[in-house]
């Protein structure tokens, strides 16, 4: 079974994030593997494991760097790497979507895993576009999925616990919440050691190269309705006022 | 191409989510400046559709869609798109929406824009804000063609102005649902047995910030000394340090206690979905700039297991 991992590098939201012109200033924001991406290559390696198969991950290198995320999927279970080299930071979803589409269709795919959703996007969803240009069906939200004979049963979440199973004939997008088990943890050393050793394909990107169709006006931090009143002080001063608080209001 | 809005409704067990009307009312004040008609589209059956505000309402009603079927819901909208041009069509960004919208726009070659939390005209054009980069940004963008895409965040639009009584018109799916390659199974229900963190006057919610599991004790117990229970951000759970039951969000539980204490939790809009209308919220995150303090009540810019342990002496 051919089970392909599209995965994405994005500026991690944890730092500060610079705007220059009307985007991020992408040369002084660290990039990091997308969180559900995390989930959706131990998804992967779990159906490999219990299905056979090899897992393939492959993703849009927009930056020249993404030889590191693809080494972390490869320490964690996947058998190949191949990016994409587009080399463009400012591309948008709709673009990424084609190139990436155009790969994954050479590459002949049993099920294609995407993380649910990237968190520093505005155009939606990769996984649904692949899923469109591929004429493949696509669901989202999962959090599990097992294979058996040509079908995939998936566990859907919609909220508080409640969710749907369904049956997917095979190819499918899977769009990933969470992996139906933590995922596991790769040493550095072993992704260290990867990192020297690991034979990367390379794929030119090609397509019909269209755009999302948005016209970037600016981006900026929210304008906050309101603020929260901030404690200053040691940890210790901090707590004693929030314990004082609780206590006027009957809280503690 | 008209000048409609046709806003994809959505519901389960019998009843609209409260985004369907959120945007049912945008349509209407943003039809009748464009000169259009705001269109609730529903799918299934088995719920009153009377209920919205809406210049019209369309029911399509099959057995394929009985539940929420990504694959049947895709076709009956991407066709009614095609026959009828609207303007904008807006889902709601959730569960369902979030496999509709994208998919939507790449089959149709039309822009989408997600995690929309306004939008307005100026002009005839159009501007949408949407929140990217985790609510740490917003970005504002001008969708160019003659038909958008709008996935909409919940609780960005008062629901009451969706709420009213145009009754429905019942169509036949404009294209045909047999062979689908998805099928619904069966419904999964909440695991139950587990503390209901709903009911709940206190919480001590905790976020990836409490780093791992065994730091999960030191939140049980303050939470105890607070007469309170823990819940958590989704990755503590995904992670496995607490059950599903504890998570508070948009795929977890909404919560609306007295006390919701939150400690390193970066206040994502997932989170924010859930506990936003908490009687009191106090937040500790040692980055200032976490967009939770622009929804706190009160915060600390400190380190959580500083103030904890300092809170569990004084208590
Ligand atoms: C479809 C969908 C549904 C989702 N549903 C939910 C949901 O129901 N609930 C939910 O919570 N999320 C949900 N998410 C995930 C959401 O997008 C965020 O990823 C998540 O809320 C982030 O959790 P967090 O704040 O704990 O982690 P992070 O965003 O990583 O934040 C951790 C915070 O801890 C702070 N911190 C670190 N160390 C310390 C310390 N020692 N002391 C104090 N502060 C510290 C950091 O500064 C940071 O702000 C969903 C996502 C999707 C795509
Ligand atoms: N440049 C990319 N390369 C590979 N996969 C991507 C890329 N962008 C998005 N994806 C996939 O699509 C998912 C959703 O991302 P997004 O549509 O950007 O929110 C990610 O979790 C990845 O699986």
């Amino acid at each position: 079974m051919n089970i392909i991992v599209a995965i994405k590098h994005i500026p991690s939201i944890a730092d500060d994030l610079p705007v220059n012109g009307s985007n991020l200033d992408f040369d002084s924001v660290d990039f990091v593997l997308n969180e559900f991406d995390e989930q959706s290559i131990e998804q992967a390696v779990l159906v490999k494991e219990a299905s056979g198969g090899t897992v393939t991950v492959v993703g849009v290198d927009l930056i020249g760097e993404l030889d590191n995320v693809l080494h972390l999927a490869l320490a964690k279970g996947a058998d190949k790497a191949v990016k994409i080299t587009a080399d463009d930071p400012g591309a948008d979803s709709h673009q990424q979507a084609g190139w990436l589409a155009e790969a994954i269709r050479d590459m002949s795919p049993d099920i294609v895993f995407t993380g649910v959703q990237a968190s520093n996007d505005l155009d939606g969803q990769i996984g649904p576009m692949l899923a469109a240009r591929l004429d493949l069906p696509y669901i989202g939200g999962v959090s599990s999925v097992d294979v058996v004979d040509g079908a995939a049963t998936v566990n859907k979440e919609f909220a508080g616990g409640v969710g749907a199973k369904y049956a997917v004939s095979l190819p499918v997008v899977v769009g990933v919440q969470a992996a139906s088990k933590p995922p596991r943890y790769a040493p550095i050393s072993k992704v260290r050691q990867i990192a020297q050793t690991a034979a990367i394909g390379k794929v030119a990107p090609s397509g019909d190269g269209a755009g999302a169709g948005l016209a970037f006006k600016k981006m900026a931090p929210p304008v906050a309705a309101g603020h929260a009143k901030m404690f200053t002080g040691s940890p210790k001063e901090v707590a004693a006022q929030i314990v004082e608080l609780l206590k006027g209001r009957g809280l503690a | 191409m008209s000048n409609d809005i046709f806003v994809i409704t959505e519901h389960m067990d019998g009843k609209f989510s409260d985004v369907s009307f959120e945007m049912v009312g945008k349509a209407k004040e943003l039809a009748a400046a464009l000169g259009g008609q705001a269109v609730a589209v529903v799918l299934g059956g088995g719920v009153d559709v009377n209920g919205f505000a809406s210049d019209s309402t369309i029911q399509v009603d099959d057995p394929a869609l009985a539940q929420f079927n990504p694959e049947a819901c895709g076709k009956v909208i991407e066709a009614l798109a095609r026959e009828k041009s609207p303007r904008l069509v807006l889902f709601g960004w959730t569960a369902t929406g979030m496999d509709l919208a994208a998919w939507l726009s790449a089959r149709l070659g039309q822009p989408c824009v997600a995690y929309v939390k306004g939008v307005s005209l100026d002009g005839g054009g159009l501007t949408v804000s949407s929140q990217v980069y985790g609510g740490k940004m917003v970005a504002e963008v001008a969708p160019q063609g003659d038909m958008a895409i709008l996935a909409v965040l919940a609780g960005s639009f008062p629901v009451e102005a969706g709420q009213g009584s145009t009754a429905a018109s019942q169509i036949a799916s404009p294209v045909p649902l047999d062979g689908l390659k998805v099928k619904f199974v069966e419904a999964i229900k909440p695991a139950a047995g587990d503390v209901d963190i709903t009911a709940q006057a206190k919480l001590v919610s905790i976020g990836r910030g409490i780093g791992g599991k065994e730091n999960v004790e030191l939140a049980e117990e303050l939470a105890q000394a607070l007469g309170g229970t823990v819940s958590a951000s989704r990755p503590v759970v995904d992670a496995g340090w607490l059950p599903r039951t504890r998570q508070v969000g948009k795929s977890g539980l909404k919560v609306k206690p007295k006390l919701y204490l939150m400690l390193g939790i970066s206040g994502a809009p997932e989170h924010l979905e859930g506990m936003k209308s908490a009687e009191l919220i106090i937040a500790i995150n040692t980055d200032k700039k976490a967009p939770i303090f622009n929804v706190a009540h009160y915060g600390a810019t400190a380190d959580l297991f500083e103030v904890a342990e300092a809170m569990l002496e004084l208590l």
